[in-house]
């Protein structure tokens, strides 16, 4: 399993009905219902990742996260993940309303643009950060909305969601424990997954 | 060289054991028409159940010669791979390929029913599935796959009686007709009662009549634009004249879509029987599954959860996106395991016969997950 995934596993509350948000081909939630006893519905569009996540026994809706997820009703999730893909969205606030409406509660990992070598990188070539952690061109990258971590905790914050937990991650996407809270996480950590709950 | 026939048929219903149906009214004698393949492994837990769609019979699978309507999807290596899978479909109820319908003699008078047959419905089709199984000694399905009327059938089972199916494949199918849905239904039965030799059902009495073909081919050939996209019908036909360069400028058949229409409708009368599409189409037309006020209590009170794989085709009008949005829908809010795709497909309707690899992989997948574990068993 991709290692941000793992991190994002122990954000999750053992036995959680799950609403997985861009569950690509469904690893995270298959390993959530062997490890961590939950159940739940993953939601992606691209075919190939739907193939795999069914032929994997994950129950997966093919529907469009940013038109589509009135189809979920109010409360019938115990937690929404969103692992890698806040950032893909075309319009992150109302995602978060979402969560609030289907769960109230949430995981949220995401990529950090202000990565020290992202900073790095701009600064002396003058070109968009390619990395592993962004490993796209500019032009058919699907991370329309990049952000800071400074960013996301102020969005968290004007929406009225509290983050109840933060794991930095390095460029691999492993927990990074050694990364000192605050603004440095924000120049030395290449992501951060959070857990955070509408007030 | 003459094909031995394939069918098995055995009787379901006696005046001892009456299938008694939802409006009440009892069938004393029911004979079943179907056909298996492959083998039933000795802890009879791959059995996948095929139930067909309107105009379909028990042949699902087939050879070349004597292809099956369904042999995009069910065979030796196919999705419902004959040769790990013991499969069963039947003829339906009312059906006019070997099972009991209205042309069947009525124990009560020694005539055929006609339109004394009584009106039944999905939840029927599904009570005499249930016995067939139970006659073929399995106790659960590995799945019940079915496309359009046959999908129906298998939401049904799994609401009726979800301990009896371990997955369930819905294509192109629909929870309850749309107004313009049955509105398609009532022209079509409206060409076949109103055609003269209709004969208020008892066409079958008068030995010099053909019967209501011309109603039934007209109400084929309206049936068939449903199951076609705009988008199919122009790519096979365009505005092409049917065999000549000019057109012939009279009523006849001219473009060659009419003709192939004419020849829909002309090859569906050698295979189909007028009462069984007015009952077939009629059960159609009441179904609604999720108006049953206990269904999500009974899926959620079942001992092991029945997982459902919903499909629809973006070119399908007949049964749009919609109706198997609202499936998903209404089974995930009920917390049943439910996995739903649209897969992109020009041909409309008739999508879940054709041979579209996106949506047969999908099945694969599904019923690759419902084997595992089952059939190292076998």
């Amino acid at each position: 399993m991709r290692p941000d995934l793992e991190v994002v596993s122990t954000l999750v509350p053992p036995g959680a009905r799950v609403l997985d948000l861009g569950c690509g081909h469904g690893e995270l939630l298959a390993y959530l219902a062997k490890t961590h006893d939950c159940t739940g519905t993953g939601v992606d569009t691209d075919p190939e990742s739907l193939i795999a996540a069914i032929r994997r026994g994950v129950s997966v809706i093919d529907l469009d996260i940013d038109s589509q997820l009135d189809e979920f009703a109010d409360g019938s999730y115990d937690i929404v993940v969103l692992s890698q893909t806040l950032q893909a969205t075309r319009m992150p606030e109302q995602i978060m309303e979402q969560i609030r409406r289907i769960a109230g509660l949430g995981v949220v990992s995401v990529p950090n643009f202000a990565h020290w070598r992202n900073r790095v990188s701009l600064a002396c070539t003058g070109r968009m950060p390619v990395s592993r952690a962004l490993p796209h061109r500019w032009q058919d990258t699907p991370n329309i909305h990049l952000s800071s971590l400074s960013d996301l905790e102020q969005l968290f914050a004007e929406q009225s969601f509290t983050i109840k937990q933060r794991i930095t991650l390095d460029p691999e996407g492993r927990a990074a424990k050694g990364i000192a809270r605050g603004g440095r996480a924000n120049l030395l950590a290449a992501g951060a997954a959070y857990l955070v709950a509408s007030a | 060289m003459t094909q031995t026939d394939p069918r098995q048929w055995v009787v379901l219903a006696t005046p001892d054991d009456p299938l008694v149906l939802d409006s009440g009214s009892q069938l004393t004698h029911v004979e079943v028409a179907y056909e298996t393949w492959g083998t039933l492994n000795d802890t009879a837990t791959n059995a996948i159940f095929i139930p067909h769609a309107l105009t379909g019979d028990s042949h699902a699978s087939g050879t070349p010669e004597s292809p099956g309507w369904w042999d995009t999807m069910v065979g030796p290596g196919k999705p419902v791979d004959t040769d790990r899978f013991f499969v069963i479909c039947p003829n339906l109820l009312a059906g006019c390929r070997g099972t009991t319908g209205p042309l069947s003699v009525d124990p009560a008078t020694g005539r055929p029913y006609g339109l004394d047959f009584p009106l039944i419905s999905i939840s029927d089709f599904v009570q005499l599935h249930r016995r067939l199984i139970r006659h073929l000694k399995i106790n659960r399905l590995l799945a019940c796959v079915g496309g359009s009327l046959g999908g129906m059938q298998a939401l049904q089972w799994a609401v009726d009686a979800p301990e009896e199916m371990a997955h369930a494949v819905v294509v192109a199918a629909s929870s309850r007709l749309s107004a313009q849905n049955i509105a398609f239904s009532a022209v079509a039965r409206s060409a076949i009662m109103r055609d003269p030799a209709f004969n208020s059902g008892r066409y079958f009495e008068d030995e010099s009549s053909e019967g209501p073909r011309t109603g039934l081919a007209v109400a084929r050939m309206m049936a068939h634009i449903t199951y076609l996209s705009e988008e199919a019908m122009q790519d096979k036909f365009g505005r092409r004249i049917q065999d000549a360069e000019t057109p012939r400028l009279r009523f006849g058949v001219d473009f060659a879509v009419e003709s192939y229409l004419e020849h829909q409708g002309s090859t569906f009368l050698d295979r189909f029987d007028p009462l069984s599409y007015i009952y077939l189409s009629r059960a159609l037309d009441y179904y609604d599954v999720f108006a049953d006020p206990h269904w999500s209590d009974r899926l959620q009170a079942a001992p092991t959860k029945t997982e459902f794989l919903v499909m629809s085709f973006d070119s399908d009008w007949r049964f749009s996106t919609d109706h198997s949005r609202r499936i998903t829908r209404k089974l995930e809010q009920a917390r049943q395991p439910v996995s739903f795709r649209e897969i992109r497909a020009s041909h409309g309707h008739d999508s879940f016969l054709l041979d579209v690899p996106d949506y047969l992989d999908t099945v694969k997948a599904f019923l690759d997950h419902a084997a595992e574990g089952v059939l190292d068993e076998a």
